[in-house]
């Protein structure tokens, strides 16, 4: 191995940071990657009226939600008139169960992925491992990071927290491809391992971008055609998806896909586009006798009920916040220990694995704003953030699962102290007026905060009392 | 989209958020902001009873203690004259927090009427005085930090960088990724302290590699954050908050 591989879990968010900071390669790595996509995602909308194409990707998805309910059922029956057998899935765990059953029904030994990141929430691959299933990964990133034993580390680009010389070690490790530092090298010998499998495999699983009420269409945003392979060579193809991804109209496709590809790696189209509205058709000479859907909860309806925490759900999966975050950029996605990370992470996992296991997630943000700056769909993810930590504090709605778990009496005592001071202003001015006093006593070291930075020294006089000799020196 | 602001006239009268990281660390600051108001002919009201916005707790999910902090501060401006905040930070809370903080409550047209007459300093100093300055200074490097909350959440990147420009002997220099965070974020550089250092590291590098010999930014917290950062490494580079330095060059 290249490396030893981790266990990150979401629960040990500041001591993985610390690790993270300590590894300067890891930190190299996102950092190169990073400034690189935003110069992308700049250039590819240089050429578009951005803030009208946000607002209306803003807008598709917002109706969209608005009838969420109403366009499943939709959904459902066009993709049953379609040939398509739709399923529906309360949490991962029933999700993997179905997508297993069909295997099994199917006798699968075999099964090949497009990159689906809902797979990735639900755990399937451990599922259809511990059913004698073997699941291969078939996007180049998903792949390596498999065969590393990792999970992906960034939405759109699994394996970015990995360089072309860590890469070439694991190919050559894991698989016997020859020690080379030539990208097109490791990647046609990447294309023949995977080429051998996705004629072998029994049973295809995708995920889905984009599910068109209107027509029962799924939609599949790739560059490496390797969803495209995935969805036709094997005789069965599983789709799954998150029930938010479904939009009203096909017109609604193309704002979104716009906005989705320039603002994840700054192409103004991908190499594949793929539109999957049945199985093969009598005299059809290629795709899947069968196609399935799995529409997955996964505590989504529960963010629906909350009007606020509702924006969530408008993501389109771009990665664009992640890629803008100074924060991520510093630490890298498995910091995060979570599925998605980053600042979609940060508002999204709390939901799905509640509060108590991502305590931290929601104050791992400066509330810069860059993730709501950047996001195509407009969500106000600083804002739900903040939400998130009234939940966490127990000032919320209560509507987030371990709601008030770093609910502490020393804070509470602590900001309770500041509202008393700062609503006494007689007593804030005579606290300011000791504190500038007792500067010479102000201590040098305040934790880790004097670790990096000197400590900030009071002014000798306040602001109060500067302003309050001058009135004075104006009226003698 | 966002919404076009209208100015307004120079007024006879504003009123002073003096903030309360200006008020205990950077005084000075301040009254720089009120002499600067002043030289336009313009009477500056400072409210005795104020103390802070409430972003700390806001920020922090403490609501409930950010209101009733923030409701001290809603009774402070009676008058229909413009409040200057000189801060991003806290101009935004009051602007952009503050209406949804009371929606629904007793105070909540105080708070929409305090929000809609809240202007971040160097704002106010070029769309509203439309000031001309004339540069008294050395010759010199600086470099502009713009904090997050003036450049996101008020939409002013601009205003400070244009300020800077009409000092005929500064050379404003252009700093690597100068729309990045420098790391304060409130209680964010207290809870994540390594990240917070890292993000702070890389901005102090960026203004020195800049060629800079001064960096001036519109914000305490960053001030205090970039500041100690380049003083705890014995930097040559030192930072000032934009109203000292305006003052500064043109008194």
């Amino acid at each position: 191995m290249s490396q030893p591989v981790e266990i990150f879990t979401p629960q040990q968010f500041h001591r993985q940071a610390q690790d993270a900071l300590g590894n300067p390669q890891v930190r190299a790595n996102f950092r190169k990657a990073m400034d690189g996509l935003m110069v992308k995602r700049r250039d590819a909308f240089a050429e578009w009226q951005l803030e009208e194409l946000r607002q209306l990707g803003a807008n598709i998805r917002l109706r969209a939600l608005s009838r969420l309910p109403d366009l499943l059922e939709q959904l459902e029956e066009r993709c049953e008139a379609n040939g398509i057998r739709v399923h529906w899935a309360e949490d991962g765990e029933q999700a993997c169960r179905i997508v297993t059953d069909i295997c099994q029904q199917h006798g699968a030994r075999s099964v090949i992925k497009g990159k689906s990141m809902v797979s990735e929430e639900m755990h399937l691959n451990a599922h259809l491992d511990k059913a004698g299933i073997e699941a291969l990964e078939s996007d180049l990133g998903e792949y390596l990071v498999q065969l590393n034993e990792q999970t992906p580390s960034h939405i759109i680009m699994p394996a970015i927290h990995l360089n072309t010389d860590q890469i070439s070690d694991i190919m050559h490790e894991r698989t016997g491809t020859e020690r080379t530092r030539d990208v097109d090298t490791m990647t046609a010998a990447a294309r023949a391992q995977l080429r051998e499998r996705f004629m072998a495999a029994d049973v295809g699983v995708s995920g889905v971008n984009f599910a068109v009420a209107e027509t029962g269409t799924l939609c599949l945003v790739e560059n490496e055609g390797n969803g495209r392979m995935t969805t036709t060579v094997p005789p069965v193809h599983v789709a799954v998806t998150g029930i938010e991804k479904v939009v009203e109209h096909l017109a609604d496709v193309p704002p979104l896909y716009a906005l989705l590809t320039r603002s994840a790696t700054g192409q103004h189209v991908t190499t594949y586009f793929n539109m999957i509205s049945s199985p093969r058709r009598d005299g059809e000479h290629d795709g899947p006798r069968e196609v399935h859907l799995v529409l997955v909860d996964n505590g989504r309806s529960r963010i629906y009920q909350d009007d606020e925490l509702l924006d969530t759900l408008r993501c389109i999966r771009c990665g664009a916040c992640m890629n803008h975050c100074p924060v991520y950029t510093r630490v890298g996605g498995h910091t995060y220990g979570t599925t998605y990370p980053g600042p979609i992470g940060s508002i999204l996992m709390p939901h799905l694995l509640g509060l108590e296991a991502t305590q931290d997630l929601p104050t791992a943000s400066s509330l810069c704003g860059a993730c709501g700056e950047v996001c195509p769909v407009k969500i106000p993810i600083p804002d739900l953030l903040v939400r998130l930590r009234r939940e966490a504090v127990g000032e919320g709605e209560g509507n987030v699962p371990g709601a008030g778990v770093k609910r502490s009496t020393r804070e509470v005592a602590a900001w309770k102290s500041w509202q008393w001071l700062a609503t006494h202003p007689s007593a804030w001015r005579g606290t300011t007026g000791i504190i500038g006093k007792l500067r010479g006593l102000a201590p040098e070291h305040l934790g880790p905060w004097t670790e990096y930075r000197s400590a900030p020294k009071p002014a000798a006089v306040s602001l109060h009392t500067l302003i309050k000799r001058r009135r004075q020196e104006d009226q003698s | 989209m966002t919404p076009v602001k209208l100015y307004p006239s120079p007024p006879e009268k504003v009123y002073l958020f003096g903030t309360c990281l200006i008020d205990m660390f950077f005084p000075e600051a301040g009254l720089d902001a009120v002499r600067l108001l002043e030289r336009e002919g313009i009477e500056v009201i400072f409210p005795d009873d104020q103390t802070c916005c409430g972003q700390p707790a806001y920020t922090s999910g403490y609501h409930n203690e950010a209101r009733a902090v923030a409701r001290a501060q809603l009774g402070l401006f009676p008058e229909d004259w413009p409040i200057i905040v000189p801060s991003g930070s806290c101009g935004g809370m009051m602007r952009k927090h503050y209406p949804s903080l009371f929606a629904g409550t007793a105070d909540e047209a105080r708070a929409e009427s305090v929000a809609a007459r809240v202007y971040e300093l160097t704002e106010f100093l070029v769309h509203v005085c439309q000031l001309k300055l004339e540069d008294k200074g050395a010759a010199e490097k600086v470099a502009m930090h713009t904090s997050c909350s003036a450049r996101r959440e008020m939409g002013l990147a601009d205003t400070g960088p244009a300020l800077l420009a009409q000092l005929g002997q500064v050379d404003v220099v252009e700093q690597e990724r100068a729309a990045e965070c420098c790391g304060f974020g409130g209680t964010f550089a207290v809870r994540h302290p390594q990240v917070s250092a890292a993000m702070v590291e890389d901005k102090s590098q960026a203004i020195e590699a800049a060629g800079a010999q001064h960096f001036v930014t519109s914000d305490c917290g960053c001030l205090m954050n970039i500041g100690g950062r380049l003083a705890h490494r014995d930097s040559g580079v030192s930072g000032e908050h934009i109203a000292s330095y305006l003052w500064r060059r043109t008194s």
